[in-house]
């Protein structure tokens, strides 16, 4: 019994004091490089679109042999289906055609028809299991639709923070949420993941996590700007984000636990969804600490606290600690 | 921190006790019909099934009311007997425009065409034409905003009720269809692997009307005189008839309509009745007509036209059109479910057969469970005792979302359900939250009860915090999200509910009982 109701380790011993602030130059200069690529990797090659955004059509077949893809492409060709891309799965018992999308919603569909018929007269005993067609008009207006969505609720963000904060955590979240959403976008465009709604899903959890992770770390820094009066605001950050460093490790396990077996086996659908998870629980946590509170030290160092300015004696910071 | 009135100890555990209770009718299959008994849907790629986006063709319907405004006016001016030139319907510019040949009319006319206007309810009774007469005698009628708009929502509503009668007709079971944005309807066909034949019973608005052939008209010719329109053959298109524009009898008289087998020739045939209004009308006609060609029109092509033997007093009639078993069937379907008001185009289409992806679905299903485990693994030795007060808080959790989502009738897919999962990672960084602040109170010496309270106390304010920003962030998504985001959005905002009830109220519940039962020395922290 003993052994259930007593914790069994901890992630970072007491009264670890590890000067991150140091460090925030590089740490601010790897985030920008960073978002700078993956703006870059935005603009080309560009994200790989999923059918959602893109259109076209996809049509999963379950094959008795290996399928004969001149056939299958011949017959394609011969339906005016130009430039479909082929594709084997499942041990070589199956196929994957790829169209793109037509000018119009109902000729798309129709090309879904006319492949359909194909691949009934090409393959005999051949079992169409998914089929997908998409014009292609309806994917700008959501794309729309989620960057304004998206930039709104960036607001409402900016707002609240400010008003139970100050002005300089709201724009020190803001702006390192935005650096994280970019460099999920760049690893996205690296990893070749589609973007689809259900990836839109996952950068809308990594967004959720990571602006938990960001007011977390503040809110102990303005419990703390209250504590130490006289405390440096450099030291400060250092102090509030060891203490809130077992709770951020602890909060990030656990959420990577979960996403963990969903990247490894959890099938096509779920994978890239995982993957996007795994990634911004990295980016988010780090962020909070690298970014986040760099922002803060820079925009509040002596609006926040008008104590005398820091030097670079790290005893200061110990007697501090210590004194408590 | 440990005082609970017996009213909120019930109050909680009654809460915790409905949420399970709406949450297991999810486990269950439905026992008596007569129950209600809330699930959650699973998505097409959970159970297989077919999903449709529809687009309602608009010009279609403004086209339609400016062809019902034209003749309107053409009959209002012929009674007032007011001479005009050029009118016609300007579909681009959504108006009926007309010359008057005497412009000193104008005043005469003006109150004419505003009878033609009605008002429009839902726009605060706002005319639904506005009525334009220049002093040079140029008139125009154009289509209200407010009057578009109102006739659009009906054109959805009325198609979503058609839709919904041929689908049921066809046999399917337990389909969704619900409006989409401005003109758009979203059908869910569950265990319909090929949806072809709900697309082709989808893809005729199948306005059926009756019209007298007109004679002494070559089918060929290019300009048929006034009143009169050349349509091809159903079954042979190259061929044509010339018909009377008039209907003489509307298919929207139907009251039923069946196939069935012709006694003589053994051919299908559709056999239809007319209401009251349908029977009079054709009574008079075919009285009117004997021996005359009588042609049966179905979306701008010619069905048959037979000729009229006898008078057809009783209302019921025959349709003989070559018909197969199934084409009979199928527009026997279409005339009792009704016309559509507009012709639907599919813009997207997915279907999941049934073995696709059961292995895809084991796996991501198996995978999810693990990752809940690990979740309960890690807490647990993390946080010993008070891991496994935070684990129970996370199963209630994880059975009121589900509780929640059943009621609202949310849809479940796969990465909702990863979704759902993640939220539960999330979750119990609450709970986490306050083992940190209860530990750091120990380390600073305080006493077991004192340390639970400043611990709460503190961690409260961090809590609230963290989570109303994230709640925040994803009402705004929800309301000015697409669709999709939105309900994602939903999940996550009910998440952050539910994870504020379980692991800040319920845990301290069970944390304050386990406290007065024990009354520990020292708590288990590490």
């Amino acid at each position: 019994m003993k052994f259930i109701t007593t914790p069994a380790f901890r992630l970072v011993p007491d009264g670890t004091r590890i000067r991150f602030m140091k460090g925030r130059f590089i740490g601010l200069m790897v985030s920008a490089v960073l978002s700078t690529a993956s703006i870059i990797l935005f603009f080309h090659p560009g994200l790989n679109l999923g059918l959602d955004f893109k259109g076209g059509v996809v049509i999963q077949v379950a094959t008795p042999s290996k399928p004969d893809f001149t056939k299958l492409r011949s017959g394609l060709d011969a339906a005016h289906l130009q430039g479909a891309a082929l594709q084997g799965f499942g041990n070589g018992k199956g196929v994957l055609i790829s169209l793109e999308s037509k000018a119009n919603a109902n000729a798309t569909e129709q090309s879904l028809t006319a492949a359909e018929g194909v691949v009934k007269a090409t393959i005999p005993g051949a079992n169409i299991e998914s089929t997908q067609a998409i014009g292609a008009s309806v994917s700008d207006t959501l794309f729309q639709q989620g960057l304004v969505a998206l930039g709104l609720s960036f607001l409402m963000i900016l707002v609240y923070i400010w008003f139970r904060f100050e002005w300089q955590f709201a724009v020190g979240a803001v702006a390192t949420l935005i650096l994280d959403v970019t460099k999920t976008v760049g690893f996205m465009v690296i990893t070749q993941i589609p973007f689809d709604l259900v990836t839109i899903a996952a950068i809308l959890t990594v967004i959720g996590y990571s602006t938990n992770d960001k007011v977390v770390v503040y809110d102990r820094m303005r419990e703390n700007l209250r504590k130490y009066k006289t405390m440096p605001l450099r030291e400060l950050i250092d102090l509030s984000i060891n203490e809130t460093l077992n709770r951020t490790l602890g909060t990030s396990s656990t959420v990577f636990l979960a996403a963990l077996p969903l990247a490894l086996f959890g099938g096509a659908s779920l994978s890239g969804f995982a993957w996007i998870m795994l990634f911004g629980i990295v980016v988010g946590t780090s962020s909070s600490i690298y970014i986040a509170a760099p922002i803060l030290l820079l925009l509040g160092e002596h609006r926040l606290r008008r104590g005398p300015k820091t030097n670079e004696d790290p005893t200061v910071a110990k007697a501090q600690v210590r004194g408590r | 921190m440990l005082y609970f009135t017996r009213l909120k100890t019930t109050m909680i555990l009654l809460f915790c006790a409905i949420g399970v209770l709406l949450a297991v009718p999810n486990l269950i299959k439905r026992p008596l019909a007569g129950v209600p008994w809330p699930q959650i849907h699973l998505g097409l790629d959970l159970r297989g099934g077919s999903y449709l986006l529809m687009q309602v063709d608009m010009s279609a319907v403004v086209k339609e009311q400016l062809t019902g405004l034209t003749d309107d006016v053409r009959q209002a001016l012929l009674k007032a007997d007011i001479g005009y030139t050029d009118l016609g319907a300007n579909v681009a510019a959504k108006r009926v425009q007309f010359n008057l040949l005497k412009p000193s009319d104008a005043a005469a006319v003006k109150p004419i065409l505003q009878k033609l206007i009605s008002p429009v309810e839902a726009a605060g009774g706002a005319p639904d034409i506005d009525v334009r007469i220049d002093p040079s005698g140029a008139a125009t009628l154009t289509l209200s905003r407010a009057g578009l708009i109102a006739k659009q929502s009906q054109a959805i509503a009325q198609s979503i009720t058609i839709i919904g009668r041929r689908i049921d007709g066809s046999g399917v079971v337990d389909p969704q269809i619900a409006r989409q944005g401005s003109d758009k309807i979203v059908i869910q066909l569950p265990g319909v692997s090929d949806p072809n034949r709900i697309k082709r019973l989808l893809g005729k608005t199948a306005h059926m009307t009756f019209h007298m052939v007109a004679p002494n008209v070559n089918p060929e010719t290019k300009t048929p005189p006034p009143g009169v329109e050349i349509l091809p053959m159903l079954n042979d298109p190259a061929q044509s008839m010339a018909i009377r524009s008039r209907v003489a009898v509307d298919g929207a008289d139907l009251t039923n309509a069946q196939a069935g087998q012709d006694p003589q020739t053994g051919g299908w045939v559709v056999n239809f009745t007319f209401n009251g209004t349908g029977a009079r009308k054709f009574a008079e006609i075919t009285t009117k007509n004997v021996g005359k060609l009588f042609a049966i029109e179905l979306d701008h092509k010619i069905i048959e036209a037979p000729v009229i033997q006898t008078p057809i007093i009783g209302g019921q009639g025959q349709i003989t059109g070559g018909f197969t078993a199934q084409s009979a069937t199928d527009l026997a379907l279409l005339l009792r479910a009704g016309a559509l008001p507009a012709p639907l185009s599919v813009v997207e289409q997915q279907s999941v057969g049934p073995e696709l992806g059961a292995d895809a679905i084991r796996a991501g299903i198996l995978s999810l469970a693990v990752g809940f485990v690990l979740v309960i693994v890690f807490m647990a030795s993390f946080y010993g005792l008070f891991g496994w007060f935070a684990n129970i808080a996370l199963v209630v959790n994880l059975l009121l979302l589900v509780a929640v989502l059943s009621v609202m009738g949310a849809t479940l897919t796969l990465p909702g359900m990863a979704g759902i999962l993640l939220t539960l990672g999330m979750a119990v960084d609450a709970n986490v939250l306050i083992n940190e602040r209860v530990r750091e109170e120990v380390k600073l010496g305080r006493k077991p009860l004192a340390a639970l309270e400043a611990g709460y106390k503190r961690a409260y304010g961090t809590i609230i915090d963290s989570n109303v920003t994230t709640l925040l962030a994803h009402i705004m998504l929800f309301i000015f999200g697409s669709p999709p985001v939105r309900g994602f959005a939903v999940t996550i905002c009910v998440g952050i509910v539910t994870t504020l009830f379980t692991s800040t109220v319920l845990v301290r519940l069970i944390t304050a009982r386990w406290y007065i039962a024990r009354r520990p020395a020292a708590l288990p922290v590490f």
